[in-house]
């Protein structure tokens, strides 16, 4: 689990640079077993915060616990119970695959190196590559070996930097389904990451952040709360009338009319969308589809950003 | 302890994979075992009319000590190499440390390093071992098969004597060993501004010029070679190592790496 209280983070910009403030007031609650997306835009602070939850650096105020150690005082236990996919692999190239799992897994007092060191190979599937130098690799081959090296201690908390950034659809799918894999392990996952639509199929839970939180909440609830539940009802044909017709109902929150689908904002569809389609059919209309209008991760990324933009 | 071990395991398996390192390591000591043999072959008959090089000084010692011509210039021009086996210490931690240090950092593979339980303390130490080893065994190799070669090209016993006094010892045993920690140190601290590892290299074998001048000093008669000499540099060397050290391990902090270091 992971839990900070107005965790913040200032660099000294030195003599000549004012101070930057990469983190501010950072309140998260992240339970074990949860999958966490941590979305912002880039310089927007999510590197800081990883390390700093990973005790590699320190943060200027609040405080910060992850699997119940904290921040500052048991970083040495943080460590070892962490695992970590930085932005780069950052492999050593003219050793072999297997050569550097062994060395992580010494580093990280594993028991039972030559087992572990096997078991990810063949999961992540670069078993038969074992004996080759990391440098040979293919960019989606450095960062499936990057991955096996941050759970070769088996961590209860992981934290990933764009695990599938760079690679092919393929290898993708395999990491994520991987990901998905560790979720049910009840592993807790801190995923950074630019790709919404990976965010929104794998995160239990996701945090949008540009130097502060700007919201947290599970994609589904974060999609009603700024768009609500909206209905499409696709017409043979519409009038402009058809507006006014609609918005006489007490339940209708909105209204729209693009081409001949009608969209409607409304609180409880289950009980509205039998009505509506009635009196559109009284009123004569043909009422070809009904179907709730998905909107994707990245409407309210985008929506969320644009506000703080705004302010 | 065991994580000191599996560091150095690891530098030496990426290190001597690396043809540089490699090259320094190997021929550096060798040019250095190798050249005073040659010297001293060289040298094996000299007529005591043609000694006019040798500054006055260590010719009015040949002449208390009674040496011939061929003793005196055997003990005068391979003497003077005692400084260049101690360049050995110098170059060898150098180039390891700048190659394992900068070359980390270009890879990006520090950071995962750092976020390891391993301590600050064990990786300065894995890293500065890895690279203090190589350099004291290929010093003290170096020097034990110049010992043994020396033996078949001396002209006399006194000669060889040379070799086999205190002020060699004092060098090869007190002052190599702590010039490898200045090596290292200096190679941390370089490596802290630097990102590329020849550039690190070639910015820490400046640290080999006071010793050159040293060098030239002694074959100009005006810095004697001594045990007090080497005891004197042992000094100095040990004082410039508490200071860098202090100043490494400052600068070798997983905050200032990930943040400061350029």
């Amino acid at each position: 689990m992971i839990r900070t209280e107005g965790l913040s983070k200032t660099f000294d910009g030195g003599k000549k640079q004012p101070a930057i403030q990469a983190v501010k007031g950072l309140d998260l609650d992240i339970q074990q077993g949860e999958v966490f997306g941590f979305l912002g835009p880039n310089g927007a602070g999510k590197t800081t915060t990883v390390r700093m939850l990973c005790a590699l650096i320190g943060p200027t105020a609040g405080r910060a616990w992850v699997n119940s150690y904290e921040v500052g005082q048991q970083n040495q236990q943080i460590r070892a119970s962490v695992g970590i996919l930085t932005e780069q692999p950052g492999m050593y190239d003219r050793l072999s695959a297997e050569k550097n799992l062994t060395i992580y897994a010494k580093l990280y007092g594993v028991k039972d190196v030559l087992g572990q060191v096997e078991k990810y190979l063949r999961m992540l599937g670069l078993w038969e590559r074992r004996k080759d130098p990391a440098g040979s690799f293919s960019k989606g081959m450095k960062q499936k070996l990057a991955i096996a090296r941050a759970i070769l201690h088996e961590p209860a908390t992981l934290f990933l930097d764009e695990p599938t950034a760079g690679l092919d659809p393929e290898a993708a799918k395999l990491v994520r389904d991987f990901i998905e894999d560790l979720e049910t392990e009840g592993r807790t996952i801190f995923l950074c990451t630019h790709n919404l639509d990976e965010a929104d199929r794998l995160c239990s839970k996701i945090g949008i952040f540009r130097q502060h939180l700007i919201k947290v909440d599970t994609p589904s609830r974060m999609k009603t709360a700024i768009f609500g539940r909206q209905v499409e009802f696709r017409l043979k044909q519409t009038d402009a009338s058809l507006l006014d017709f609609v918005k006489r109902f007490d339940f209708v929150k909105q209204a729209a009319l693009e081409d001949n689908r009608l969209i409607l904002g409304l609180d409880d569809p289950e009980e509205s969308n039998p009505l509506v389609v009635k009196a559109l059919v009284q009123a004569g209309l043909a009422v070809q589809f009904v179907s709730e209008v998905r909107h994707s991760l990245e409407d309210v990324y985008l929506s969320l950003i644009s506000d703080e933009n705004d302010r | 302890m065991e994580r000191i071990k599996t560091l150095i395991d690891k530098e030496w398996a990426e290190a001597f994979k690396n043809k540089m390192v490699l090259g320094t390591v190997v021929f550096m000591p060798l040019i250095f075992m190798v050249i005073p043999l040659f010297q001293l072959a060289l040298m094996r008959n000299i007529p005591a009319s043609e000694l006019n090089d040798i500054p006055s000084t260590i010719l009015a010692g040949c002449q208390v000590q009674n040496f011939t011509g061929s003793e005196c210039m055997q003990g005068f021009l391979v003497n003077q190499f005692l400084l260049l086996f101690l360049l050995i210490p110098l170059a060898v931690p150098v180039t390891i440390a700048s190659y394992s240090i900068v070359g980390e950092k270009s890879t990006r593979s520090l950071e995962p390093l750092l976020a390891t339980p391993t301590s600050t303390a064990e990786i300065i130490l894995g890293k500065a071992l890895a690279s203090v080893i190589p350099a004291i065994g290929a010093t003290l190799v170096a020097f034990v098969i110049f010992l043994v070669g020396a033996r078949f090209f001396v002209v006399s016993d006194r000669v060889y004597a040379l070799f086999m006094n205190p002020t060699w010892y004092v060098a090869m045993l007190v002052v190599a060993p702590l010039m490898t920690v200045l090596s290292v140190n200096i190679a941390i601290i370089i490596s802290s501004r630097v990102s590329d590892p020849r550039a690190a290299e070639q910015l820490g074998m400046l640290v080999m010029l006071p010793l050159m001048l040293m060098f030239f000093g002694a074959i100009l008669g005006v810095i004697p070679l001594n045990v007090t000499t080497m005891l004197l540099l042992a000094v100095v060397t040990l004082a410039l190592d508490a200071g860098l050290v202090v100043l490494g391990v400052k600068l070798f902090q997983r905050e200032t790496i990930l943040t400061r270091w350029k």
